[in-house]
């Protein structure tokens, strides 16, 4: 008898049918060849809900191999509750290897984070984006926005940072700093702290941003020129951890966060959590450079 | 100002602008001779046709004209507020007047207009973004043309909003909580913000009470006299003609019906609906 093999399993390779893949795959090359440009995609059905992290796992799950060792943080935490669902599904639709060490790692997926360890040529950084549209706060229709990328009218942009620092003081925005992609494409890089918008410029590795909700996808690819906005006088600047060190290694270089404990007592320590583990069993993970990194004392 | 042929400022020959579809006798069965500019053939309607005149350095046009008589129209084809269907413009500043600027690109349009132009509206939140400080409305025009420090915005709008006597104290408070006065004064601020050769002021008194009318008058005609802009000035209120304007047209049913030096058309109008307009005059 001729044994029927097509429904042995259950599920294709990586979930997602191969024709949806490289639906995707051709959006995603088109995203790479106009750098910081929103690409609009299919955005099939998966079995978490849009907005979840769909637009992340699209991306991983269509370009991701048999051969990839695979790694997903979730605010720089390997082990917190969307990155270990999202880990355990891609391992039982792949059955690809998947691993805590960023250097290890071939493709990462990441919500709202960059490691702190540096990206290599090899790698493939893949973000969870919820609102891919760096113009939404000032302009809500969508038809206008894509004829204000399309024209390079970014005056609005650049007003609202203006009025924010005539209001504060500083220009107050946290994460998901407006950057500009390779002097043209102003590109929200997904909500990454201040912090990490500096280590997407002239990274070695290429980086893929998937909207799930919004159905977009967009691109920085290795060696390209991303800089943050700002004026002549008001400039951009990280995160200020001044007079603060991670209580367990004493390292100042890295973005703290924030831990109260039960005796009230305030503690800061390292946000990404496998950078934190070498740090403590005495490794010395190679960091990003840039000039807002390199000018703090250790 | 010497005036000779070459040295105009703008020249506009023919602009046109129809809504509807429009057949090859819409323009002739249109006008002030059929009273009407609605085409009796198509139902097109022609908002003005025609329209040739040219602006010399320094000097100030009037456009006059009841309302539905196309004047609006005009500049906001200038100012590409709307798309032209015929006709053309050149701009002396821009490429040294070879290239018709009605026919450029959007984003070339956006670069002549933020550098070269100025236009005040009759309601200023069509020149204005509400949502934004008087600060950051002129900051706009500014950083459009291309200026990323924040220190000389700021210089730069205070010495405007100076200029223009709103309290400099009010720079970062919105519009939306200015008089009437206020906002149009801002609204001039803005438009001058990048010293542009020529500025369109959109019946920017009407709806203003009379003494804040003479105030933003006065402050027009004092921007003229210091900056020397040219101006094109659309008004229906011959009084506002009479006080800013050297030149005027006088439109009717989309085309030009009259045009000379101000004084003369109002001291001895030819046509007879300048005829009508002038004796209308309080």
């Amino acid at each position: 008898m001729v044994e029927n093999i097509k429904y042995a399993n259950k599920y294709n390779f990586a979930f997602i049918d191969e024709a949806t893949k490289k639906e995707i795959r051709r959006k995603l090359l088109k995203a790479v060849a106009i750098p910081g440009y929103q690409v609009p995609y299919s955005s099939p059905e998966m079995p978490i809900a849009r907005g979840w992290g769909t637009g992340g796992l699209h991306v991983t799950l269509a370009i991701i191999g048999r051969k990839d060792v695979f790694k997903i943080i979730d605010q720089g935490s390997d082990a917190s509750v969307n990155a270990c669902n999202l880990r355990e599904f891609v391992h039982q639709m792949t059955n690809c290897q998947t691993t805590y060490d960023t250097a290890e790692a071939t493709l990462i997926q990441t919500r709202h984070r960059i490691t702190e360890e540096e990206l290599t040529e090899d790698q493939i950084f893949v973000y969870q984006v919820p609102q891919p549209e760096p113009l939404r706060s000032v302009e809500r229709y969508e038809y206008r926005t894509r004829q204000m990328h399309g024209e390079a009218d970014y005056a609005k942009m650049w007003v609202s940072l203006y009025e924010s620092y005539v209001r504060s003081g500083d220009i107050m925005l946290g994460a998901g700093y407006p950057v500009k992609v390779n002097k043209r494409y102003i590109m929200a890089p997904s909500p990454i702290p201040r912090w990490d918008v500096p280590n997407l410029n002239q990274s070695k590795a290429l980086h893929l941003f998937g909207a799930g909700r919004e159905k977009r996808l967009y691109a920085v690819p290795p060696y390209t020129t991303v800089e943050a906005l700002e004026f002549e006088d008001v400039k951009f600047h990280t995160e200020d951890f001044k007079g603060t060190e991670c209580y367990k290694t004493g390292y100042k270089k890295a973005f703290l966060d924030e831990l109260y404990f039960d005796d009230g007592s305030k503690h800061f320590i390292i946000n990404d959590s496998n950078f934190l583990d070498k740090l403590i069993e005495k490794a010395s993970p190679k960091q990003h450079e840039n000039k807002y990194i390199n000018q703090l004392e250790s | 100002m010497s005036r000779n042929a070459d040295n105009w400022l703008l020249r506009v020959t023919n602009l046109t602008k129809i809504y509807g579809e429009p057949n090859k006798n819409t323009v002739s069965l249109t006008g002030p001779e059929f009273n009407s500019n609605i085409c009796p053939e198509t139902d097109s309607i022609v908002a003005c046709a025609d329209i040739s005149f040219d602006l010399y350095p320094g000097e100030v046009l009037g456009i006059v004209g009841e309302s539905g008589s196309g004047k609006s129209t005009v500049v906001k084809l200038l100012y590409f507020d709307m798309e032209k269907t015929g006709g053309a413009a050149w701009l002396k500043p821009y490429a040294d007047g070879s290239i018709d600027m009605l026919s450029e690109s959007n984003q070339k349009k956006r670069f002549i207009r933020n550098n070269l132009m100025g236009m005040v509206y009759q309601n200023p939140r069509d020149g204005l973004n509400f949502n934004f400080t008087s600060g950051g409305n002129i900051a706009e025009k500014l950083i459009m043309a291309g200026n990323y420090h924040v220190g000389e915005i700021r210089g730069r709008a205070s010495d405007l909003l100076n200029k223009t006597e709103v309290p400099v104290l009010r720079m970062d408070d919105r519009p939306a909580n200015f008089s009437g006065g206020m906002q149009q004064r801002v609204q001039i601020s803005k438009a001058i913000a990048n010293n542009p050769p020529l500025l369109f002021l959109d019946e920017v008194t009407t709806g203003l009470d009379v003494s804040v009318q003479a105030k933003v008058l006065d402050l027009i005609r004092e921007l003229q006299q210091d900056l020397g802009i040219a101006m094109i000035v659309v008004s229906h209120d011959l009084s506002v003609i009479r006080m800013l304007t050297d030149r005027t047209i006088v439109m009717k049913n989309g085309r030009i019906v009259e045009s000379g030096l101000t004084d003369q058309i109002l001291q001895d109008p030819q046509h007879e609906y300048s005829q009508l307009l002038v004796s209308s005059l309080l």
